[in-house]
């Protein structure tokens, strides 16, 4: 194997694309704005993107296997008010938060169970359930923000500063996206998971219930929704009923410039935390180039197109090397 | 060599969509070591029949017999079990996926690692190559993903995942659809192989051509009904056509 084929061999790798991609990115605003690198914004990157970014693993989990979840920000608000409202009535915090993580599951496997029994597309179970789970959190607060106090011992598990750029919200991050890799790589489940979502038929045929795979997906995308919208909570001490609002596309646009397919069937969660990272990085580099704020949303979606097609530019070229 | 002992019978089988009687009392009957062709026009029930042989549908009507035992399927699950395994037309395999991962779908091997059993991926892509040089598909690299294969590739694939698990009943439906010429030439070489290694297989299409000369008999259906049973000698394909097209 000579280094070119290497090289193209490497670039096919949906991780390594958007890796170059990434480091461009980084590159470019470095060059524009030093300060782009300073100790004090990189700190601020790191601890901010983790609980944006453990929703989009639960969301790229639930693509591979071929639907959707467009209700990841209402439950990322949902789940700290349900928390917050359980605290106010005296019960224990710990047992608050277990709970809340319980109401996600369930909240989870009932977009699944609505969309494999009903038949309907997910795009529309969980539509309805983006619009459901922000209501409840407006109807129950009033449109107010709760007070989210937790116990020192909770914030040091969830959101302590271990050393300088560790955050507990990164290695937390970095577990989930760890045991998601497990599973989908390394587990019948993924196999599983990967074959209901590439065709359902032929998983079907081979005795695999679609239907349970389905369900258990939409679980783990509700679930991280609710664990990431705890850990802001907990790093702001309030709950906001309008928590999450848009995360739905930031948690897709990540799956998708981490190289997941939008029809599912086949993804990678490490792409998606790099994609994920990407996104923040556009974010916080527009500020800090101050580019004018007013433009934000306009230059993040030009940004979002243009690095899809370059990360399937850079496969595809790849795969022309090669022959 | 075909022995006369029957692998499986399905006898007087009805089948109902809704108000779509698709299967009106169809008896079908396949012998140990036997390929047998199941030919008819589209919508006369070949697919369905086979569906329900598969365990996909249950029958409104009618017995199924396995090695002279009478059975009932819940799941697909149940008939892979005794060894009835179906190649379905375009839905065999998934084809974002690497051949190792297809041949094991559903039936992965695994390993303990720890507390946790994980995928056996080593294991998985040593007994990949076996099975497809057992079918004299020579692929070496079983990472390799499925849309990357040729037709013919693909239909080796799946023949060959069904031979790895120890099939008795092959069913094939419509495995030369789309296929060009010399690809399918290399199916019927599949089929032929089948036969040799003891293994009986049904082979549904509507291409005379092709079961022709590997079918010991072949089956017409015509509107959910038994047109005729011909064994290979006794009948031609001017014969048979006759009988598909007149009914």
């Amino acid at each position: 194997m000579n280094a070119r084929t290497l090289v193209s061999n490497l670039l096919q790798k949906k991780e390594v694309s958007v890796s170059v991609i990434l480091a461009t990115t980084i590159l470019f605003f470095f060059s524009i704005q030093q300060k782009f690198l300073s100790n004090a914004n990189v700190d601020v990157l790191l601890k901010i993107s983790p609980e944006l970014g453990i929703p989009a693993l639960g969301v790229t989990m639930l693509m591979i296997a071929g639907e959707f979840d467009l209700s990841v920000g209402s439950v990322f608000g949902l789940a700290p008010m349900f928390a917050a409202v359980m605290m106010e009535m005296g019960i224990n915090p710990w047992l608050s938060i277990l709970l809340t993580l319980m109401v996600c599951c369930l909240i989870g496997i009932t977009h699944g169970v609505i969309t494999v029994k009903a038949a309907i597309p997910s795009f529309i179970t969980t539509l309805g359930g983006m619009l459901i789970w922000r209501g409840v959190s407006l109807a129950v607060t009033g449109g107010l923000p709760k007070y989210f106090y937790m116990p020192p011992e909770f914030m040091n598990l969830v959101v302590h500063r271990v050393t300088t750029f560790v955050y507990m919200q990164e290695l937390w991050f970095f577990a989930i996206t760890i045991i998601f890799f497990i599973i989908l790589e390394r587990h019948k489940f993924g196999n599983w998971m990967c074959s209901t979502g590439g065709k359902k038929e032929a998983a079907r045929a081979m005795g695999i219930n679609t239907s349970m795979v389905k369900i258990v997906c939409f679980m783990l995308s509700s679930l991280t929704a609710g664990f990431g919208g705890i850990i802001q909570s907990t790093r702001l001490s309030q709950a906001m009923p309008n928590q999450g609002d848009g995360l739905e596309f930031d948690a897709i646009a990540a799956a998708v410039i981490g190289g997941s397919s939008l029809f599912g069937g086949s993804g990678t969660v490490i792409g998606t935390v790099i994609g994920e990272y990407l996104s923040r990085i556009i974010e916080n580099g527009l500020i800090i180039i101050r580019a004018p704020s007013y433009y934000f949303r306009l230059y993040i979606g030009v940004v979002i197109i243009l690095a899809v097609i370059a990360n399937l530019y850079i496969q595809r070229k790849a795969i022309g090397v090669r022959g | 060599m075909p022995e006369n002992t029957s692998i499986v019978s399905m006898l007087d089988i009805h089948k109902w969509f809704g108000k779509v009687y698709a299967l009106r009392g169809v008896d079908f009957t396949v012998n140990s070591g036997e390929v047998v062709g199941l030919v008819g026009d589209n919508g006369a029930g070949k697919s369905t029949l086979m569906k329900i042989l598969a365990g996909i549908y249950p029958p409104d009507e009618g017995k199924i017999f396995f090695e002279e035992r009478e059975i009932r399927f819940s799941s697909p699950k149940d008939a892979m079990r005794l060894g009835i395994e179906t190649i379905h037309q375009d839905i065999a395999l998934v084809s974002l996926m690497s051949i190792a991962r297809n041949i094991f779908m559903g039936r992965e091997l695994e390993r303990q690692v720890g507390f946790a059993r994980l995928l056996d991926l080593g294991r998985m892509r040593e007994e990949s190559v076996k099975a497809l040089s057992d079918i004299g598909l020579f692929i070496t690299d079983p990472d390799t993903i499925v849309e990357n294969l040729s037709g013919g590739e693909r239909q080796g694939v799946a023949i060959a995942r069904a031979m790895y698990f120890k099939t008795k009943l092959l069913i094939l439906d419509e495995p030369t659809n789309n296929l060009s010429v010399k690809e399918s030439a290399r199916v019927l070489q599949f089929i032929k192989e089948l036969r040799e290694q003891g293994i009986s297989s049904v082979f549904i299409t509507h291409n005379l051509h092709h079961v022709y000369p590997v079918a010991d008999k072949i089956v017409v259906l015509s509107h959910g009904k038994n047109m005729g049973l011909f064994k290979k000698e006794e009948t031609s394909i001017e014969h048979i056509e006759e009988m598909i097209t007149a009914a």
